[in-house]
């Protein structure tokens, strides 16, 4: 399993005694999640003249927050291009595109947008191969965004994956860490079904180990990103940071907690989560998404229908509050859960009973440099 | 010409019309929406296209998936829910599709294939490939978003694609009069900038001809083309019968078009001798598609699970876990 980079100066420091050990080592270096994907598509692109990108703004000034800087350039308009408003037709043009062997990739600057192009990614996407008897392929990847912090309100920060995991047919990655971000966008690139690739502004600044040349990280499996035995910790997306801070706020009260990274939300590596929670009877997932029928919903429910009878498990399910996102920082804070309300709940969870502890106030992780519009 | 015209809408007349006689025998298992009165809409634009070029089209897709060369025998057996049928029996009436043909689909969501097609004509262009997609969809799917939405890309792009609107008026039971502001389809397609045309969608000859003027244009890189082409469903909207009974049409409006009927039109124009060999083959064609597709087993059980996803691993990459 190779290293996690959200774990950044330990994993790269074992990175680099491990390349002294071996002949023919990795070629790699530190990478943010944005230059991460920018390379994954690059490289994509050069393999394959028939991976194509196109969205709103793919190819104006700020070049979806730097994802697609200079390959608009690079390919030129036919290969690279921004498109009208129009989320349904794009959405269904890149289906015809992906049905005549095309790979396109869809860009969405933000995952609400995707309520505009429900149609062609249930309806048609989801249903190609299926419904005509495995006689068409859609090969599409369609990239969005979720949105925090800024005051982003309740149209710009939406986590709706859990509306595609829903849906057969459709693949769902969320990566958190640079070296999946890359890994998994090649893996959807190459994909011969429609993959909803979900990012999370915040995470766009996180860095991490990114090796030099292509790779695909395979669909369906997960990552154990810090090793525990007291409590297993599920982190979705941006909520994979919070877990590993919320871990060494646990270790101060002397617990120590698993985490797991599930990358692929479908499909879904509940093998990995199963075993993990064989081991530690305790399992909270956090999700940056609502809980009534969303992923942390899911993996709750598979692990208790796996474990049952087998041992007692404790389960709890964290997420965003049943409420739109609210503008103001004042109660957008009550919103989301971070390190701090993951340890408590971890810590009540491994204590069996309500303990009353929240930690002290963390500053915000170093890594997160979001402070502006967009 | 006209031999070859009248087979091919005879052909399909006859078909649908022993479906609608089948069907009350509950063998067909699919909502079937029939488009008696309308083919002479897709065997002349499709007898304008080449076989390289591709066609979308409807969930009342019979017509133009059998005009464009798709295998009768494989839609019925897709009719009957069998193995041998074109989906291997996952797709059903509204799910025709035929690759081989350059059929490449059809929905049963309204309006959806619209931009699918430009999609699909997009690809041909940017692979330099010498074809053009044929996007079929009824009155009904101007007034869904994506048919504004997609006009204005598919100009925007300059892309290969002929947009033919069957306009049969009614909407499932409502008038388009009832449904549209301003009934000017042509003029909307012209706002976002390409040439249109209204046309007698019952003159198979002249939907032919116009087709086969603006699909050379298309094909030369002038960009899209619209046709309405004007028709009438005979059939109710899904089913075998008819549906005067309902009251939202009536007889004598039907009684018109019938007189227009473009299958019986051009059977007048044609040798009795040759017209009589065209229907004898027809009938024995019918029939040989039904009979396989009756001996068609149905799908087994591993088939509800299998192509959802392409179930091979994906190609040329270092996997890693």
């Amino acid at each position: 399993m190779p290293p996690h980079p959200l774990l950044d100066e330990r994993v790269i420091g074992r990175e680099k005694k491990r390349k002294q050990s071996q002949t023919d080592p990795p070629a790699g270096r530190t990478l943010s999640y944005v230059e991460a994907v920018r390379e994954a598509t690059d490289q994509e692109m050069a393999r394959d003249p028939s991976v194509i990108l196109f969205g709103l703004d793919v190819d104006d000034p700020k070049a979806i927050q730097g994802t697609t800087r200079g390959l608009a350039e690079k390919y030129g308009p036919e290969r690279v291009f921004g498109t009208p408003l129009s989320e349904d037709a794009m959405t269904g043009a890149a289906v015809g595109m992906a049905l005549a062997g095309l790979r396109p990739i869809h860009v969405h600057i933000r995952m609400d947008f995707l309520m505009l192009a429900m149609n062609q990614i249930v309806n048609v996407a989801a249903k190609g191969r299926y419904m005509y008897g495995g006689r068409a392929s859609v090969p599409l990847v369609v990239r969005s965004m979720i949105g925090k912090s800024w005051g982003q309100g309740a149209q710009h920060s939406q986590g709706l994956h859990s509306m595609f995991m829903h849906v057969p047919g459709l693949k769902v990655v969320a990566p958190a860490a640079p070296y999946d971000a890359k890994g998994c966008l090649i893996a959807a690139v190459r994909d011969d079904d429609p993959v909803l690739y979900v990012e999370h502004r915040l995470l766009h600044f996180q860095k991490g180990f990114v090796p030099e040349g292509p790779y695909a990280v395979r669909p369906g499996k997960a990552r154990v990103t810090a090793a525990g035995e007291d409590v297993t910790l599920v982190g979705i997306s941006y909520m994979q940071v919070e877990c590993l801070r919320a871990k060494r706020l646990l270790e101060e009260v002397g617990i120590n907690a698993e985490v797991i990274d599930p990358v692929w939300l479908s499909p879904l590596d509940m093998d990995t989560i199963a075993e993990a929670v064989e081991r530690t009877g305790r399992l909270l997932v956090v999700d940056t998404g609502w809980l009534c029928c969303g992923a942390a919903a899911e993996i709750v429910a598979q692990a208790a229908e796996r474990l049952q009878g087998v041992r007692d498990l404790r389960l709890r399910r964290m997420g965003f509050a049943p409420t739109p996102c609210p503008t103001t920082p004042a109660l957008e804070k009550l919103f989301y859960p971070d390190a701090r309300t993951i340890a408590a709940a971890a810590r009540d969870l491994v204590e069996g009973a309500p303990t009353g502890w929240i930690p002290d106030e963390l500053p915000e992780p170093e890594s997160i440099e979001f402070r502006g519009p967009f | 010409m006209s031999a070859r015209l009248y087979r091919a809408l005879y052909r399909i007349r006859r078909l649908e019309e022993e479906i609608a006689r089948v069907y009350p025998t509950d063998k067909i298992k699919s909502p079937v929406h029939l488009s008696i009165g309308q083919e002479a809409v897709s065997v002349g634009v499709c007898e304008a296209l080449r076989p390289q070029d591709v066609v979308f089209g409807t969930y009342r897709g019979h017509a133009l998936y059998l005009a464009k060369g798709g295998d009768m025998a494989a839609m019925v057996a897709e009719l009957y829910g069998r193995a041998a049928g074109c989906c291997g029996g996952k797709g059903g009436s509204m799910h025709l599709i035929a690759p081989e043909a350059g059929m490449m689909g059809t929905s049963a969501v309204v309006g959806t294939i619209i931009a699918n097609a430009a999609g699909y004509a997009y690809a041909l262009r940017y692979r330099r490939q010498d074809a053009i997609v044929g996007c079929f969809f009824g009155d009904g799917a101007t007034e869904e978003g994506v048919f504004a939405e997609t006009l204005n890309f598919a100009v925007l792009k300059c892309l290969p694609i002929l947009f033919i609107c069957e306009n049969n008026r009614y909407a499932i039971h409502t008038h388009q009069s009832r449904r549209q502001g301003r009934p000017a389809i042509c003029e909307r397609a012209r706002a976002h900038g390409m040439p249109a045309e209204r046309i007698d969608g019952n003159d198979v000859i002249a939907v032919l001809e116009k087709a086969r003027e603006v699909a050379a244009r298309v094909r030369a890189g002038e960009g899209p083309w619209f046709l309405e082409a004007m028709t009438y469903r005979w059939r109710e909207h899904v089913g075998p019968g008819s549906d005067y009974h309902l009251g939202y049409r009536t007889e004598a409006e039907a009684e018109s078009w019938m007189a227009a009927d473009p299958v019986r039109l051009l059977a007048e124009a044609i040798d009795a001798a040759e017209r009589a060999r065209i229907e004898r083959e027809v009938a024995d064609e019918i029939a040989d598609a039904f009979a396989r597709a009756e001996a068609s087993p149905f799908p087994g059980p591993a088939e509800l699970t299998r192509d959802v996803f392409k179930e091979e691993p994906h190609a040329a990459a270092p996997l890693v876990g």
